[in-house]
């Protein structure tokens, strides 16, 4: 206990817990470079007091020299780093009021850092779009917005900046927010608002401009304050994709995640995919105690009230609004790294919890940015959004990403060099045929789990060569067996066989880190490094096997 | 308690978001570490991670980069919460670099820290085979860090290239490695200063009592308070340490760390003095430049 907690309760305890309460909200800003981003974000910053105090100063002792403030000074403090080199960066910056707090993405606004929009667009709730008032919708702006409507960005907020060098002239603001206006609607946007700004003088960013009398739209900072915006995980099917499991005890057995979408109660019917079992959640538990109630975006740990084998990359979900258990997509993609796209190579599906070895099976169409239309294209290069075919060699258990975000998007992983390749938002998605057979078995794993006193897995002992593995692979079975563990060694190809007869499968994996982590993968083989800490990296792996 | 209206405050959002991370940590790498330096952040990190797989134990050790100078305080704090909360601690200090003699003093601040916190990180981080390494940095500290991603990607010479940075996009963090490589995770990186005191007040975490202002010993050396901890500190001709009102916005090495004269004794007065300066900010007050401003300012340029 701190000293603090000795203490009487003091009057700020009031305003501690009103500020506790305010939310959260997540912003994109971008715009060209010229477009005066870093002068229009240099002035919400400094205006809502979210500057370290060494910066102002700084600018002020500019200002005593007879000078302007000039505003784009506070980010600018970052060109240093950006000749350097680290320019294409997304930079998120915070930014709080009375009212609410926010976290800024701020997107530098070259052409070739599409990718980076893109990235700080995934976790937007709205986008800032800057066009400069003297030269109107640019192709940039029209390549801006769709990207942001894309990534699922329902609320733009247009800022048509500059307005003191055109006069503050009605007219023009006019016609390049109805221009602007217009695009945002055939791209699928709820909320447009527009603002006539001038970010070096400060009209309308923080306080109302006595320029614009013919302007009634509040400042910018006042919508930030009062955009009603449904995150979209809040509402929706109810999405738990599991982490891991815990375990303290042997009666004890909770799966921790963070609820994705919608909410669930104690006492409702569960379906667990991709197995189907059903069941019924028992407890809600978090550190604090047991919840009635879990909604998006809490993190918690379910417990169920049948013993259902569950392990990470399971997702929990109510029957009657099941995810699609898929293995072929569908995807808009951006593409990410700067080697192009190619389909001979293997990707990794990141996905919810899960990582899928997959293929790209087909490439629709490339979208042009300028037009807004698709082309036929043999392939992606970095900043190309296009339209992917996908096969994956397991199922994912998604929606698409227009309806549910955080089970409609993945990350395309290159499988040789490891770098993100795409960003993936699903449009479709196959269900899967019929669910893999287990023969009729009528024995359950969680029989065989009683039965032997722990879960089922498959470990896969690693080196690099496949002596060494081998050899580590039979002494991690001997000592597991001696710890009282039914482990068996086996051959990759019956591996899942053992596993799902209840064994704790030992199979030896050596070659490249790429081909350990293909069979890892091809298996859902948990990975144990040969030599010390071996034993204790398999006593670990508690997590069951599917199948 | 959770209002029953399905929106989560701030903090909740914040801790909800840190806890997913955390677990995704420990279920994808073979061997994580969490760093702990016995600060705030460290306190707020610890304690997240104890929710994360609250009941059972966190599953991984937590790590202690000690370079023997810290304040004396910071030692006797650590040793009491990882006894009493049943915690897994490793402790690393470069032996060999103590064996040489390194220290604040006489090999200035710069190389000394090199060599007593990066190179000894190093050295645990290999010596363990760490793969993951848990560190309670923030987006807010500084403008390099509001670029650095929640999974920092670590060569094998755990060097970090801010240019080759993984994109990272919604929740999905790229963990994927070659033997050798590492990811730093920084579970707090969405946290500003004023959300860790916040969430320090709203959980009642304990802290280091330095934290706290209180009469301490100090010199004034270059601009700094530097607090006599120990005998170990050599006083300059014409220093005497003189007692008065302190406390400290970050804690270090003691002879590296500056205080700042402060009286907030509890969370709130020290919540109430950052929203303070912070107000007659945003009010336009020419202020003078304070010591505090300053002090922090000394710190990003090499101090620490």
């Amino acid at each position: 206990m701190t000293s603090a907690t000795a203490n009487p309760v003091l009057a700020d305890d009031l305003d501690l817990a009103r500020e506790a309460t305010r939310d959260r909200l997540r912003i994109v800003v971008v715009g060209s470079v010229d477009d005066g981003k870093s002068t229009l974000i240099g002035r919400l910053l400094y205006e809502t007091g979210s500057l370290p105090e060494d910066q102002i100063t700084q600018v002020r002792a500019a200002t005593r020299r007879g000078e302007d403030i000039d505003f784009s000074y506070f980010t600018d403090g970052l060109r240093a780093e950006r000749e350097q080199g680290i320019t294409i960066d997304v930079a998120y910056r915070h930014l709080s009021t009375s009212r609410r707090r926010f976290l800024l993405a701020d997107t530098p606004g070259h052409v070739q850092y599409t990718r980076n929009m893109a990235t700080g667009a995934s976790t937007a709730d709205l986008a800032v779009i800057l066009l400069d008032a003297r030269l109107g919708v640019l192709p940039q702006s029209r390549r801006h917005a769709y990207l942001a409507s894309l990534l699922g960005i329902r609320h733009l907020a247009v800022v048509v900046n500059k307005m003191d060098l055109v006069g503050f002239d009605e007219a023009i603001f006019a016609r390049l927010s109805s221009e602007l206006g217009e695009l945002a609607g055939k791209l699928g946007f709820q909320c447009v608002r527009s603002f006539p700004v001038s970010a070096s003088d400060g009209d309308n960013v923080v306080t109302e401009s006595a320029r614009t009398p013919w302007f009634h739209g509040g400042t910018l900072l006042a919508y930030f304050e009062e955009a009603q915006v449904a995150r979209g995980h809040e509402a929706g099917p109810f999405r738990y994709p599991v982490q891991t499991v815990i375990r303290p005890r042997l009666d004890h057995r909770a799966f921790a995640g963070q609820v994705a979408a919608g909410s669930i109660a104690v006492g409702e019917e569960v379906v667990v995919l991709p197995s189907g079992v059903r069941s019924r959640i028992s407890a809600i538990d978090t550190f604090e105690g047991a919840l009635p109630r879990a909604f998006a975006p809490m993190s918690v740990a379910l417990r169920l009230a049948d013993e259902v084998d569950i392990g990470r990359g399971d997702l929990v979900a109510r029957p009657e609004e099941l995810p699609v258990v898929a293995r072929e997509l569908e995807a808009d993609v951006v593409w990410l790294a700067p080697t192009p796209l190619d389909p001979s190579r293997e990707y990794l599906v990141k996905h919810t919890t899960r990582l899928v070895p997959a293929r790209v099976t087909a490439v629709r169409h490339r979208i042009d940015l300028e037009r807004l239309d698709a082309d036929p294209t043999p392939t992606l290069a970095l900043n190309d959004v296009g339209r992917l075919a996908l096969r994956l060699s397991r199922p994912i258990l998604c929606d698409p990403y227009r309806q549910v975000r955080a089970t409609g998007a993945f990350i395309l992983i290159d499988a040789l060099t490891n770098e993100t390749a795409g960003a993936g938002m699903i449009v479709a998605a196959t269900e899967e045929a019929a669910p893999r057979s287990t023969l009729g078995s009528l024995v359950t794993a969680a029989e065989r789990r009683a039965r032997f006193g722990h879960a089922a897995a498959i470990l896969a002992v690693e080196a690099p060569e496949a002596g060494v593995a081998l050899d580590a692979a039979r002494a991690l079975e001997r000592s597991l067996f001696d710890a009282g563990i039914a482990a068996a060694l086996a051959a990759p190809e019956d591996a899942l066989a053992l596993a799902n007869a209840g064994l704790m499968c030992v199979v030896a994996s050596s070659g490249s880190e790429t081909e350990r982590a293909a069979l890892r993968d091809r298996l859902g083989a948990k990975s144990v490094p040969a030599g010390d800490g071996a034993l204790e990296a398999a006593m670990r792996a508690t997590e069951p096997v599917h199948g | 308690m959770i209002a029953s209206t399905d929106t989560l405050d701030h903090l909740r959002e914040l801790e909800a978001e840190s806890i997913h991370i955390i677990r995704e940590v420990a279920a994808e790498f073979a061997k994580p570490v969490m760093l702990y330096s016995i600060g705030k952040d460290s306190q707020t990190m610890v304690h997240l991670a104890r929710k994360a797989f609250h009941p059972g134990p966190i599953p991984f050790p937590l790590l202690h980069v000690d370079t023997t100078w810290k304040f004396r305080e910071m030692y006797a704090f650590r040793d009491s919460y990882v006894r009493e909360h049943g915690l897994k601690l490793l402790v690393h200090r470069n032996e060999e670099a103590l064996e040489q003699g390194i220290n604040p003093f006489d090999h200035g601040s710069r190389k000394y820290t090199h060599v007593m916190k990066t190179q000894a990180l190093l050295q645990a981080l290999a010596r363990h085979g760490f793969d993951a390494a848990f560190g309670g940095a923030r987006r807010d500290e500084e403008k390099s860090r509001a670029k650095e991603r929640v999974y920092s990607f670590r060569d094998r010479a755990g060097q970090w290239d801010p240019k080759g940075q993984r994109p990272e996009l919604w929740n999905l963090y790229n963990g994927r490695i070659d033997p050798g490589e590492s990811i730093r995770v920084f579970p707090l990186s969405n946290w500003t200063e004023l959300d860790v005191w916040r969430y320090v007040w709203l959980e009642r975490l304990a802290v280091v009592p330095l934290y706290f202002a209180a009469q301490r010993p100090v010199v004034e050396r270059d601009g700094n308070l530097i607090m006599v901890d120990d005998e170990r500190l050599p006083l300059r001709p014409g220093e005497t340490p003189r007692l008065r009102m302190i406390r400290f916005r970050t804690l270090g090495c003691y002879p590296l760390s500056g205080a700042i004269e402060s009286t907030a004794r509890t969370v709130p007065e020290i919540l109430r003095e950052m929203r303070e300066s912070r107000q007659s900010e945003r009010q336009g007050r020419v202020i003078d430049f304070d010591e505090e401003g300053s002090m922090e300012l000394k710190k990003r340029e090499g101090y620490f």
